[in-house]
């Protein structure tokens, strides 16, 4: 019993260092953490200039142009997740530890999405209001982004984590990531909808809920196989 | 005593169509210092990476303590310490937060924090260890990687190449430490293309036409 007690307290000790270390990681190089939230920011200053100030087109299109640009923005930051740790020799580290690498990599995981889902989805009541989404759907689009970025943060590690060991990686990660984010966009965005409609949104958010649960359980193993591979060659 | 520690029988790897080695077998019993010796493109990192279990493109038996090593992988990285050519080292972290990170992935009982400050030292870096590591030099760097070996409680230690960028202070202190770890029991399994003063040193030699142990001729292509 208390060797079990003392290896459940050195895991979640592992958790909280390799997450912290991350968090201290971005913090010492805080210039890359502003590029996807600029590149969201611009997103949707650019596209009512690109296509129409009408606020009654704005409204309209709102939700989806805030949830296309958290998205992308997180693909765009989905790069690096693993890049520096594979080419420092820190990921070969943690595969030779005895720590399993499914945790430290929902550790990273999770740091990852502190530093780009949480900001986004704490600006984006902001970019809600420049593009004159009714107020109805403002709690609708906060609650399905802090519910669908870490979707997107777990879904995207898998692609980064496939292709962290090739030179050029960043197209393929679109590819291969890209067509597991749409149901999560549809839903996002389909609850804003609901919401400015003032139908109930408890279904989309239940959906996209049950879509995180199980990006929760399986991804960090199809995170830490892929990285698994990505060292090995 | 009598079972060796890790048992290599009959590995075979190619790459790129050329075979680095084939039917290499040599066993490391504890206590033993092994050097792996081969020119450059020998397959000497490619065997360290295969006996760490980082990669897979191999053919031939890895048995530890007696056991296939797939089946025993949790014993076994529980009992490695592996310093590959990558030092693991972030830059832009310090020393002491680099090895308290790697100390929590390898935890200990005992108070780190003392543990960490006498591998620091132990490796010349004491006071640099509030320094980011990217405004320390190259030996440097390899240095706060070396550190981990003061920190290690590990019983098989996999070292490729530990020497590179190290002064001939810092490789003497770290052959001491080697000859240590082997009187404590320990192994030690290693590339380097300096000569070791190592008491009871075995060695393998990679890249002749046979890869033998003992080997007689020291030829490579």
């Amino acid at each position: 019993m208390t060797n079990k007690a003392a290896s459940d307290l050195s895991l979640s000790r592992v958790f909280v260092m390799t997450l912290k270390r991350d968090l201290l990681l971005a913090y010492r190089r805080r210039n890359d953490l502003v590029s996807p939230l600029v590149f969201f920011l611009m997103v949707a200053t650019l596209f009512p200039l690109g296509v129409s100030p009408e606020p009654q087109f704005l409204s309209e299109v709102a939700a989806g142009v805030v949830w296309v640009a958290a998205l992308l923005s997180t693909l765009l930051s989905m790069d690096s997740l693993f890049r520096s740790d594979f080419d420092d020799g820190s990921l070969e580290q943690m595969l030779l530890s005895p720590q399993p690498m499914a945790l430290l990599v929902v550790a990273k995981v999770c740091a990852h999405w502190m530093i780009s889902g949480l900001p986004l989805t704490i600006m984006s009541p902001l970019l809600a209001v420049m593009l004159f989404l009714p107020s109805e759907g403002l709690s609708a689009l906060v609650l399905t982004l802090l519910i669908g970025t870490p979707t997107l943060s777990l879904i995207g590690a898998i692609g980064a984590g496939l292709t962290v060991g090739l030179r050029k990686g960043g197209v393929l990660i679109t590819l291969l990531v890209l067509p597991l984010y749409i149901p999560v966009l549809i839903f996002g965005t389909g609850a804003v909808q609901a919401a400015t409609g003032g139908l109930p949104i408890a279904g989309y958010l239940a959906i996209l809920g049950a879509i995180l649960a199980l990006g929760i359980v399986l991804a960090p193993l199809a995170i830490a196989a892929a990285l698994k591979i990505s060292v090995s060659n | 005593m009598s079972r060796p520690l890790l048992d290599v029988k009959d590995l075979f790897c190619e790459r790129d169509d050329r075979v680095l080695f084939e039917n290499l077998s040599f066993s490391v019993s504890r206590g033993e210092v092994l050097q792996i010796e081969g020119p450059n493109g020998s397959g000497k990192t490619t065997l360290l990476r295969i006996l760490s279990g980082l990669s897979k493109a191999f053919e031939g038996e890895l048995i530890w303590n007696g056991q296939a090593l797939a089946d025993v992988r949790d014993d076994f990285l529980e009992a490695l310490l592996y310093f590959g050519h990558l030092p693991g080292v972030k830059a832009t972290l310090t020393p002491e937060e680099n090895l308290r990170w790697y100390a929590a992935l390898h935890p200990q009982t005992d108070s780190i924090t003392e543990r960490i400050f006498d591998a620091l030292s132990n490796v010349g870096l004491y006071g640099y260890e509030d320094v980011p590591c990217h405004s320390l030099s190259a030996g440097q760097n390899r240095r706060v990687s070396l550190a981990r070996l003061y920190l290690s409680r590990a019983p098989l230690w996999i070292l490729d190449e530990p020497f590179t960028a190290i002064d001939k202070r810092g490789v003497a202190a770290i052959e001491a430490l080697v000859e240590t770890h082997s009187q404590n029991g320990g192994s030690v399994i290693l590339t380097t293309h300096h000569d070791l003063a190592i008491k009871g040193l075995r060695q393998v030699h990679l890249g002749g036409e046979n890869s033998t142990e003992w080997g007689t001729s020291g030829g490579g292509k």
